[in-house]
């Protein structure tokens, strides 16, 4: 039995993928609390997607990954702003547009880029193949993402509640907004080496919407969100390495797996849950005299 | 001395729509004054550009003799949201919505110290709220949710409140206790200005009242703003009979 969980950390490969994985899922995981809350789960999948072409300019260029995501990041929200405030046509549409455009974009660099970068592993991530530079990278990027969000969390958690409020006692919330959003650029960056750009956007949703079936309280969901998505992300690499399947998609089924039993399961919002107590005040109902 | 709350020739569009045409009123210190008029009569515009939120296209606004985006950096300006613009499932207790109120007044991190849990504490107990503050906030009744963001303006520190349809979903208890409370932050030399349908709290509430229609049709004591006559400016037929629609 322990073998099962010794054996693979045996391999150099496997350590870094453990380890790409836990910071990603960490950091994803945090950050997942106040995207679903804003409600910019598809602005997060937009986003993921549209820092693309950003990272294989970055990686031409030879300058760091994270300022072609973040740069391409809000060139994408910026076209999203532009273009819904000056057509009729509607913020979703807009969205769909702009990231799928982006993402094309992105796909034609990959495929004319004479480099090792591969196509494969760009959408759907790498991380057995993480390299001890890339695990640095991941490292330090989410570090600093992880930082400024803890740092900045009350704001950030008064932006997504009442951005009306906080404007009316002096902050500034679109400075918030396009805080939330570079940050949302960067954890694009790292939860790319470990999923790739198409499942990025699960591990930027799925934990925080786990977390908020399971509490009231948001200091709690802060620490409920990464401890879920870092159990899935370490699950999920045990269960690839010992299923002999594709490492990221392994992860992000963890994730699903945790949302559907939480869902069903939750002690109070779950769907059983409710079920009982609705079929309780039912019984009550019959078996009091009349 | 200047008015508390400063509106002069106010015009704003949003897009196409006008929403106010020259709007001009002052409401001075310790008054309460109910803003009067049907949907889109530019009642949330008007407060928003109280707040600097909505930025005129022509006219000024000035609170407490500054513009708004002076009076808001120092925290003189507290907003209590419709009921429809808050999310009520969003996981913040009564007591951390209320410790909202003091962000302005906090460091960077917005860690409380001694005096804002103190400030908090105060304000829950001033709106009777104190048994249910750490309820998840939209746990409450409608009249208690109104009560939580009241105390968040007090914890503020506000000296010009802004209520937009404060007794929407409000049953009478918690309408009487609104009232009181607003009655005596006015006494304490606060300025509140509400925005409402509810013709029949505002003779038990406001000093004054302002009967509006993208543009201020009267302004002055609230028996002659309430006046069938000249409601029936604003609203086309009598609203204290009929529903205005």
């Amino acid at each position: 039995m322990i073998d099962l969980l010794l054996e693979p950390v045996s391999y150099e490969f496997m350590q870094r993928a453990l380890a790409t994985a836990v910071v990603a899922s960490v950091v994803c995981g945090v950050l997942s609390c106040w995207l679903v809350l804003v409600g910019w789960s598809l602005m997060g999948d937009a986003v993921s997607h549209s820092v693309l072409p950003g990272v294989v300019l970055a990686h031409v260029l030879g300058i760091p990954l994270s300022i072609g995501a973040a740069a391409f990041g809000f060139l994408a929200v910026a076209l999203i702003g532009v273009v819904r405030s000056t057509s009729r046509v509607k913020e979703d549409a807009v969205i769909g547009i702009v990231f799928t455009t982006l993402f094309a974009l992105g796909l034609v660099l990959v495929s004319v880029t004479p480099s090792q970068t591969d196509l494969n592993h760009v959408l759907f991530g790498n991380l057995l193949g993480v390299s001890r530079s890339d695990l640095v990278g991941v490292v330090v990027l989410g570090a600093l993402v992880l930082a400024v969000l803890l740092l900045k969390r009350r704001d950030l958690t008064l932006l997504a509640f009442d951005p009306t409020h906080a404007y009316a006692i002096g902050l500034n919330p679109r400075r918030l907004s396009a805080l939330l959003l570079g940050l949302l650029a960067l954890t694009a960056v790292v939860a790319l080496q470990a999923v790739g750009v198409v499942l990025v956007v699960a591990m930027l949703i799925i934990p925080g919407a786990t977390a908020y079936l399971l509490t009231d309280r948001f200091q709690v969901m802060l620490l409920v969100a990464p401890a879920i998505a870092l159990v899935c992300g370490v699950t999920g690499v045990y269960a690839s390495y010992h299923l002999d399947t594709s490492t990221g998609p392994m992860v992000v089924l963890a994730q699903g797996a945790a949302f559907a039993l939480v869902y069903l399961l939750a002690p109070r919002r779950g769907v059983l849950a409710a079920r009982v107590a609705a079929a309780r005040r039912r019984r009550q109902l019959v078996s009091r005299p009349a | 001395m200047s008015a508390a709350v400063d509106v002069r020739d106010v015009t704003v569009h949003y897009g196409d729509v006008l929403a106010l045409d020259g709007a001009t009123l002052a409401v001075g210190h310790g008054r309460v004054c109910g803003l009067v008029g049907m949907n889109g009569s530019g009642k949330s515009t008007l407060l928003k550009t109280v707040t600097g939120l909505v930025r005129p296209d022509t006219g000024a606004v000035a609170v407490d003799g500054v513009p708004p985006d002076v009076a808001r950096r120092q925290g003189v300006v507290g907003y209590v949201p419709q009921t429809e613009d808050i999310d009520w499932d969003f996981p913040l207790s009564v007591r951390d919505v209320v410790m909202t109120g003091r962000y302005g007044r906090m460091g960077p991190t917005r860690r409380p110290r001694a005096a804002d849990r103190e400030a908090v504490a105060h304000a829950l107990a001033r709106v009777e709220l104190t048994d249910l503050a750490e309820r998840q906030i939209g746990a409450l009744s409608g009249g208690q949710r109104k009560r939580a963001f009241v105390a968040r303006g007090l914890a503020q520190g506000a000296t010009v409140l802004l209520l937009d349809e404060p007794f929407a979903g409000v049953d009478k208890r918690s309408e009487a206790t609104i009232t009181r409370l607003l009655r005596e932050l006015a006494a304490g030399g606060a300025t509140v200005l509400v925005a409402t349908h509810d013709l029949h709290a505002l003779p038990g509430l406001a000093d004054e009242a302002v009967l509006l229609m993208r543009r201020v049709l009267r302004h002055g004591p609230v028996e002659d703003v309430l006046r069938p006559e000249h409601l029936a400016l604003a609203f086309g037929l009598d609203p204290l009979r009929g529903e205005a629609s």
